[in-house]
């Protein structure tokens, strides 16, 4: 195979019927792979495959250039099924450097397609990934793979050539070119990635025009240059009807939001203190002031929530947002809005740890945390979005629980969730359920810690309404007068209340879906972000005729009152988690079952196969 | 919204008593602390203020002086340690139409809320904090503070403190506080006057009160109690006066020396040479909060009094400049907005 291929004028090309492909672009992180992903996904979703991505960069902002910890990539699966992860291996890589090549070659299928920018493998950059010599040479690369080396860069100068730019800044174009070779391959529309360019770059004519014709330039090499005989095309998913649009986690949890403040017509109060990977809800919800959201950005993470419970107590909807080193100084000021009996919603984007950990890897290792992470008992409602799309419904459920119980409650999404993307059929909005707020201003028989009985949530009163002058605070207080009391019986008391208030939410709960048989060999029991990979894994399984279900908790806390009897129906119970084995404890404590952990904790959504293979394993047939 | 919010409060505020502040709680401070007189000049202020009293919310942290929301007959939030500020920022966010009084101490405000104080200061947000300085850890029994001189000998200090103190007007001043004031809790209507003019002023102010804890630190502020010391030391600001003190029979003046303050016999200056104190000046506002004896006199009253952006106003403008500019936010449009597409 030639770099230069001369182009074969006219030439037929065979196209190819597939169901699915995963494809993942990987490049040094100043080579736009997250722009180039993100484009190829929104292609993909026009051309009405259902999908799903994997954002994965590394956590410094300008790592130098050509090393292997500062390769960049995206992945996405797309497909004319139902695609539930990103996949685990891939069909295609393109790497645009050595580094690239070295850090993921080992994720590609023997006999996949390997595209490579030849220009980028020169002494400088073989020597920063560790190369001794150019592994392009090696023959057993080309064996092992459908390898296509191509100038990706000098083919790019060259179609710009006549352009007044700089040599730097037409050589920046190369991830267009990629995508429009890619786009030729799967054969996705060029189309909405044009128009994104000429959004993008509406200051800059030039730039746009660059852009736009190194990306009709990859395309036209695919087309013509004879090293490509064939390309792929995926008939559309059988998907629901209706309106679609590309949601990020993050995204869908600040809109959640953006619905909840409109819907209960307060002031919603977000307090945040910068961190990875959660910011990004907090300049979301910094651009829809409209909605009456009044974002602070805090001195701390401390400031941050306990701004937020001042605003729940002024009778607004506080929220914080961190991720899991943020979410532990945060848990004195959870503790008080415990006590206090203030609503307050708290968003963890889970992400590696201990400690700083790995700031861009998702985990789902917050969980004790989020449950047990305070001093004393100091119980709240733990909840969990399964998939970028549900984490809209998540927020807006969170503030409805939140406010009702007068209760905080925790979101546990994650780095995966956060940054990864999903086709997502856009909700009616006025069929979210009400969200009710009752702001007491009858002074006859007020007391600040009397309980509706079925909630057991005391009153909310807006400072301003006269009569009600009441003082709360963190110290114990005496249920229904709320005054200070140091009383041994009262105290046990308010700790079963607490306890007790939050059991209630369980009333919230739907009938937990079971995907698959009602009793059986295997149930597997997922949350979060591993709904994916779980899902494919067991239906995998059982297309293979396995006696295999899944449930997929979205309440940890409490948990479904239907679950205890779910779990005694299967002789066996898997529980895969990204962490070494949290959900799994609870279900052995709370319900006395022989549930087993599947535990993978690489910074890394689980691999479907991997949980497949740990089904079979449980089956006793591996 | 509140009427207050609405701008539609039409009722004229009622004419309230101290007692009308005065909550059904039994206090719990030790007989004898300085806390009762705050507390009793507060209360005796509130009517002056013509606030209506459900507008009113008392923030505190933890600590001997943050008890102090459960005595007040209004609306009361005691919450977590030094965290106070951050809690009536986040309030006044939700709730700019409420007056708000953060009260704090100086281990609650200067160590562990240390943070948050110079953070609600720069932002100036508009809440009044009074801040008990009786320069010791009493809840705790005993340790010393932030506030604590060098050398002080306390449980947790049986040789002497190791660390230098922060003097609380300077800090604020140094954190670009537009407020801020000192008073003496022994001095009740001079307290009364300060919380008034604190508690009226827009954005943040910032009052310490040197306040006795007779239990772990008697008579710390002895300086400023005892009559004749009092007489001797005691700096009285006053907008457009000179800065004179001492016995009538023997006044002292201030006067620059260069950068330096100096301390002169009044008689012996000319009175165009007087320091003249001027509340919008805060570069002579630094000079005076590093003042102390044994050489320089103690400053009592307004140090500092300007105008700055308030930063809940500036919230609430940017909300309603997006309001009146787009309309009110509108979830169905917001989710069809951008890249879509259709699948039949």
């Amino acid at each position: 195979m030639s770099e230069s291929a001369p182009p074969v004028a006219g030439g037929l090309k065979t196209r190819r019927d597939i169901e699915r492909a995963v494809v993942r672009f990987a490049g040094d992180s100043g080579d736009g792979m997250q722009i180039t992903g993100e484009q190829f996904t929104i292609e993909s979703a026009v051309a009405g495959s259902d999908l799903a991505t994997l954002p994965n960069f590394p956590a410094e902002i300008r790592a130098p250039v050509g090393t292997l910890f500062g390769v960049s990539s995206f992945q996405l699966q797309f497909g004319s099924q139902r695609v539930y992860t990103p996949g685990d291996r891939l069909d295609m890589l393109v790497a645009m450097n050595p580094a690239a090549l070295k850090v993921h070659l080992s994720d590609l299928k023997p006999g996949g397609l390997l595209l490579v920018n030849t220009e980028a493998f020169e002494p400088g950059n073989l020597k920063k990934a560790g190369y001794p010599s150019d592994p392009l040479d090696e023959p057993a690369l080309a064996e092992r793979y459908r390898l296509h080396k191509v100038d990706m860069t000098g083919l790019t100068m060259r179609a710009l050539a006549d352009l007044p730019l700089s040599a730097k800044d037409k050589e920046r174009c190369k991830n267009f070119f990629a995508l429009g070779l890619v786009s030729w391959i799967y054969t996705r529309p060029l189309e909405p990635t044009l128009e994104s360019i000429q959004k993008k770059f509406a200051k800059s004519q030039v730039i746009a025009d660059a852009n736009t014709r190194a990306l009709k330039a990859g395309h036209a090499f695919g087309e013509t240059a004879e090293i490509f005989t064939e390309s792929y095309a995926i008939e559309p998913a059988e998907m629901a009807p209706g309106l679609y649009r590309a949601m990020t986690g993050n995204r869908a949890l600040a809109w959640g939001l953006l619905a909840a403040a409109q819907r209960s017509n307060v002031p919603l109060v977000y307090g945040a203190y910068p961190i990875t990977p959660a910011s990004s809800i907090l300049e979301e919800l910094a651009m829809h002031k409209r909605f009456r959201i009044r974002t602070i950005q805090a001195e701390d993470e401390i400031a941050a929530v306990t701004a937020a419970i001042g605003a729940s107590f002024g009778g607004a909807i506080g929220v914080t947002g961190s991720s899991g080193p943020g979410i532990a100084l945060k848990g004195e000021g959870i503790g008080l809005a415990v006590t206090a009996e203030l609503p307050l919603v708290i968003f963890d984007i889970q992400r590696g740890g201990p400690s700083t950990g790995l700031p861009t890897k998702t985990e789902q290792a917050d969980l004790m945390q989020a449950m047990y992470g305070r001093n004393s008992e100091s119980p709240v409602v733990v909840i969990a979005p399964a998939t970028p799309g549900d984490c809209f419904y998540i927020a807006y459920e969170a503030v409805r629980i939140a406010a009702k119980y007068m209760v905080p409650v925790m979101v546990l999404s994650d780095g995966f969730l956060a940054n990864g993307s999903e086709p997502w059929l856009i909700p009616d909005a006025a069929t979210l359920p009400p969200i009710e707020l009752h702001f007491r201003t009858e002074k006859e028989g007020f007391f600040p810690y009397l309980r509706d009985p079925a909630t057991l949530a005391r009153p909310w009163v807006r400072p301003g309404t006269p009569g009600l002058e009441h003082r709360i605070g963190g110290l114990e207080k005496q249920d229904v007068t709320g005054n200070i009391s140091y009383e041994p019986e009262n105290h046990d008391h308010m700790v079963r209340t607490r306890a007790e208030k939050v059991r209630r939410v369980a009333q919230e709960i739907p009938p937990t879906t079971i995907n698959g048989p009602v009793a059986g060999e295997v149930l597997v029991v997922g949350w979060g972000s591993t709904y994916g990979s779980i899902t494919a894994a067991v239906e995998r399984a059982q297309a293979d005729g396995k006696s295999v279900a899944s449930i997929h908790l979205r309440h940890l806390n409490p948990l479904p009152p239907d679950l205890g009897h779910i779990l005694r129906e299967y002789r066996r119970v898997l529980v895969p988690e990204i962490n070494s084995g949290q959900l799994v404890r609870v279900l052995r404590a709370e319900y006395l079952v022989d549930a087993v952990g599947f535990n993978r904790v690489r910074g890394l959504p689980l691999a479907s196969d991997d949980i497949h293979d740990a089904i079979s394993q449980l089956l006793g047939d591996h | 919204m509140s009427a207050t919010e609405a701008g539609a409060a039409a009722a004229p505020t009622p004419k309230y008593t101290k007692k009308d502040f005065e909550s059904d709680q039994d206090v719990r401070w030790c007989p004898g602390c300085g806390d009762y007189a705050i507390l009793s000049a507060i209360q005796k202020s509130m009517p002056d203020l013509g606030i209506p009293k459900e507008d009113i919310v008392f923030v505190s942290g933890i600590g001997c002086s943050s008890r102090f929301p459960y005595y007040m007959n209004t609306y009361g939030f005691h919450t977590i340690h030094g965290r106070a500020p951050a809690i009536a920022t986040g309030l006044k966010v939700a709730r700019p139409d409420l007056k708000v009084f953060v009260v704090t101490g100086d281990g609650d405000g200067l160590s562990i809320g240390g943070n948050h104080m110079l953070h609600v200061l720069r932002r100036n947000v508009n809440v009044t904090i009074l801040l008990f300085n009786n320069r010791i850890y009493g809840l705790t029994k005993g340790q010393y503070s932030p506030t604590s001189e060098l050398g002080k000998v306390t449980k947790s200090t049986p040789l002497g403190s190791a660390d230098r103190p922060v003097n609380p007007l300077a800090f604020a001043l140094g954190c670009g506080a537009t407020f801020v004031g000192r008073t003496v809790d022994r001095d009740v209507k001079h307290m009364e006057e300060m919380i008034k003019r604190a508690s009226a002023h827009h954005g943040t102010a910032f009052l310490e009160i040197l306040q006795n804890c007779n239990i772990y630190n008697h008579l710390t502020w002895n300086v400023v109690y005892d009559k004749e010391s009092k007489a001797a030391h005691e700096l009285r600001l006053e907008h457009g006066k000179p800065l004179l003190f001492g016995p009538v029979d023997d006044r002292h003046a201030l006067v620059m020396e260069g950068a330096q303050p100096k301390v002169v016999r009044a008689k012996d200056v000319p009175e165009s040479a007087l320091w003249v104190h001027d509340e919008t000046k805060v570069n002579a506002a630094k000079l005076l909060a590093d003042l102390w004896t044994p050489d320089y006199p103690i400053p009592t009253g307004v140090l500092t009094a300007i105008e700055a952006p308030v930063y809940e106003d500036i919230v609430l403008e940017q909300e309603q400049r997006a309001i009146s500019e787009r309309g009110p936010g509108d979830i169905a449009k917001l989710l069809t907005s951008g890249d879509t597409w259709k699948i039949d």
